[in-house]
């Protein structure tokens, strides 16, 4: 069916809804990037064939819901029971049968299948009394986890597509815009530049044609929640990027998106191909003279790409190199034609803030950071998964009461946000409100969202070495002062590590640093630095320990380090065959020994080491 | 290598042929081959109208594009900063010395490449390897044998 005309829009959101009032259960099983990667779509084959043999009254495979990701990747694969919020967490092949036989068809909660609270080592039936969940405030997250990925009937039934039909029948270009600026609305992809103003400049420009871009780039490591969106909640996407053309007056719209991201690819081609069918998106939009088309563009795994001149030069299909940005590419962007270019959670967040009001928007976080912020919570802490909180909330909300803290109890040492343009941040800075203003001041950078956490097990000197190592290899090479002072950092960060360093190489690569960031073209250069000062400004007695003691105190930098066996050893022989050098030897239930001359310090005996046996020095 | 470049016009057909298709046009290709062959390099220069040395330049800039023959298996290790921290330099390292080559490169007998990736947004499960398209999550070193003898 073709949608001719708004109301047709509304006649079919209601009887859709009228529809899904008859599905009383549902499954929902997460099919999200960490399920996805534990076998959730072995899970969802199994639902399905099983459902087919059994015929269940009053529940078919349509109340089965391929979702989006819903969050607690830790506990993975999910499966949750709605209406209820039954929730089960670690899900295998082999307890379909048993979910369907006993919680679907005879209401019985599986108990073994339940989520266990570490703290008050209790089962919890449903997720929404879950500590990891009712800390979060879920805005754009929300649809991920509740509706089947592709499906626009879920997102219709969801209040999709009213925000588009809303701006369309009632609103002004110039409306449109003042509600994004007065709702505060930030981009989302690092910076925080202020996305009404974006697109009151881009509408400004007198030109032939305005391009719309969605960056879908996610190319800060650790980071998952665009991945999570793209796949997740496509149509979200597409609808933001819909007002974004019509607020500015683009008829053509792209989306790049990372090349290790295929899934997202398929699902987000699915979804322009089911919006241009329906009318949602394409030519005479919702049967009115607004037209808007997609295109994806995918990425070719650089990272500079992510940078928004270098993106357009991508998209056009060349080479991906940063220009000077004197003129601004909301004003000279893709084929020097003016562009807007948001991150795909800022796209996401626009349908939201359209629907609900500006001023609804703008009470949720603080004054000057509005809105709520989609976090990928990773590393060292025991509640991994993708979150979403109120701007404004604090490290240690998010690490201690979401994350539940650290693993195995250990100390919590430095949580690094905003990938290689960011810093990391130490426990003094624990209750910092995390919103764009207050991570920039302490020497990090909001980023696109990826917050790593890391215990005492972490080498501060090897953090900064890895983010400039990324960076040499990604830097485009256009510019001397990223291209070779970054090489330069990650030569002396080396040195540091291997306990090489003088005192002097901390003041050389404090100097340099201020030059790169002077002098780079673009924000890869110019933010390259941000994890070596923020670590050495924090952690600067790790540094001093490397330098002077030569000593790696988190027992990571191989030169500073070495295994030893201690009495603990049982000589279970675990050890013997995983050296690759053959540098252990010993007898069945006898102490065995390392011959340090041999050990490469690969760790391969440390990992197999059941007795915990092999101590790091 | 002679390749059988039949599959290239179909390829072709997906896409305008114009400038704006090159990245696309050089993704299917790879796909295809799991490579980018120079005879299809110079069929795409001709078909997209676009300079031979611009196709190169872009083919040689963008980390996806291989220029030599790849393995029946492919292994990617994610290297990013989670998978970074949770020790996935040292399942490299093993990977490594199993199969006697360096990351970024192929087995002699074309089994086996070995790459390494930044991110692959599976973080919560690193470190993350990538056996032709499976992942597997909380990988550690002692799995490198059992990741080489993976479907
Ligand atoms: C080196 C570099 C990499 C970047 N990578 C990304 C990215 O992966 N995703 C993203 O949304 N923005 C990225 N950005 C920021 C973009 O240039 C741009 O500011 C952003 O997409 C604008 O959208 P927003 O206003 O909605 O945040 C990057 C910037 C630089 C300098
Ligand atoms: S860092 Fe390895 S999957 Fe994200």
């Amino acid at each position: 069916m073709h949608l001719d005309n708004p109301q047709q829009l509304i006649d079919w959101h209601d009887k859709i809804i009228a529809k899904q009032k008859k599905i009383k259960k549902k499954i929902l099983v997460c099919c999200g990037p960490g399920c996805l990667a534990n076998g959730a779509q072995d899970i969802i084959d199994k639902f399905k064939t099983v459902l087919k043999e059994k015929k269940i009254s009053g529940f078919t495979v349509e109340a089965l819901k391929e979702t989006g990701c819903h969050g607690f990747c830790e506990q993975g694969p999910l499966v949750v029971m709605e209406p209820k919020g039954l929730y089960y967490t670690k899900v295998k092949v082999k307890d379909v049968e048993d979910i369907i036989e006993q919680s679907i068809k005879n209401d019985k909660i599986i108990d073994r299948l339940l989520y266990n609270d570490p703290q008050t080592d209790k089962k919890i039936e449903r997720y929404q009394d879950i500590k990891f969940y009712s800390h979060q405030k879920k805005v754009v997250l929300n649809n991920l986890g509740n509706i089947n990925q592709c499906n626009i009937e879920d997102y219709i039934a969801n209040d999709g597509y009213q925000a588009l039909s809303k701006v369309i029948t009632s609103m002004s270009p110039q409306k449109v815009i003042d509600t994004i600026t007065k709702s505060g609305l930030r981009g989302r992809g690092g910076a925080g530049f202020p996305t009404g103003r974006k697109w009151a400049t881009c509408r400004k420009v007198e030109s032939d044609t305005h391009y719309v871009i969605c960056n879908g780039d996610e190319g800060d490591p650790g980071a998952f929640m665009d991945r999570a969106l793209m796949e997740g909640d496509p149509f979200s996407v597409l609808e933001g990027m819909t007002i974004a053309a019509f607020a500015v007056g683009a008829k053509q719209g792209y989306i790049y998106v990372r090349e290790e991201y295929p899934l997202a690819v398929v699902n987000l081609q699915k979804a322009i191909e089911i919006a241009n069918e329906k009318g949602l998106l394409g030519d005479n939009i919702l049967g009115t003279d607004f037209s808007f088309n997609i295109k994806i563009s995918r990425g070719a795994g650089a990272f500079v790409c992510g940078e928004s001149s270098a993106l357009m030069k991508s998209v056009a299909g060349e080479v991906g190199e940063p220009r000077a940005k004197y003129v601004r590419s909301v004003v000279k962007g893709l084929y020097d034609r003016p562009t807007v270019l948001n991150n795909v959670e800022t796209f996401a967040n626009v349908p939201i803030i359209i629907r609900k009001g500006a001023s609804w928007y703008q009470k949720i976080g603080t004054p000057k950071n509005s809105g709520t912020k989609a976090f990928s919570l990773v590393g060292k802490v025991r509640n991994t998964g993708l979150i979403e909180v109120a701007m404004g909330t604090t490290l240690r909300e998010i690490i201690y009461d979401i994350g539940g803290g650290i693993i195995d109890d250990r100390p919590f040492k430095a949580v690094q946000t905003g990938g290689p343009s960011g810093g990391c941040l130490p426990a003094s800075k624990l209750d910092l409100p995390v919103d764009f203003d207050s991570l920039n001041e302490a020497g990090s950078m909001m980023g696109s969202g990826g917050m790593i956490v890391m215990d005492d097990l972490t080498c501060m000197v090897d953090v900064a070495k890895y983010f400039l190592g990324f960076l040499v290899n990604e830097s485009c090479g256009k510019c001397v002062p990223c291209r070779e002072g970054l090489y330069q950092l990650h030569a002396l960060t080396v040195k540091v590590s291997e306990g090489k360093a003088e005192e002097a190489d901390l003041e050389k690569m404090e100097k340099l640093s201020e030059m790169v960031i002077i002098g780079s073209l673009c924000g890869l250069g110019k933010s390259g630095p941000n994890p070596l000062l923020s670590t050495i400004k924090y952690f600067r007695d790790e540094y001093m320990a490397h330098i002077r003691d030569k000593r790696c105190p988190a027992g990571v930098c191989r030169a500073l380090i070495t295994y030893k066996i201690t009495d603990a050893c049982t000589g279970c022989m675990a050890c013997i065959a995983p050296c690759p050098t053959n540098a252990i030897t010993g007898k069945k239930n006898e102490m065995h020994v390392i011959d340090q001359e041999l050990c490469t310090k690969c760790g391969a005996c440390f990992a197999v080491c059941r007795y915990d046996a092999i101590l790091v020095s | 290598m002679k390749h059988n470049l039949d599959k290239l016009s179909a390829i072709f057909n997906r896409y305008p042929q114009n400038r704006e298709s090159l990245i696309a046009v050089l993704q299917d290709i790879q796909k295809e081959y799991h490579y980018l062959p120079e005879e299809a390099l110079q069929a795409t220069a001709k078909t997209l109208d676009v300079p031979l040395s611009k196709v190169f330049s872009v083919a040689t800039f963008y980390n996806a594009f291989s220029h030599y023959p790849r393995g029946e298996k492919i292994i990617r290790i994610c290297v990013g900063t989670t998978c970074h921290i949770r020790g996935a330099h040292l399942v490299q390292e093993q990977l490594e010395n199993r199969l006697n080559i360096k990351a970024g490169s192929t087995t002699k007998d074309l089994k086996y490449t070995l790459e390494t990736v930044n991110c692959v947004g599976a973080c919560s499960q690193a470190p993350v390897v990538i056996v032709n398209n499976k992942y597997y999550g909380h990988v550690k070193v002692s799995d490198a044998k059992k990741l080489l003898r993976s479907k």
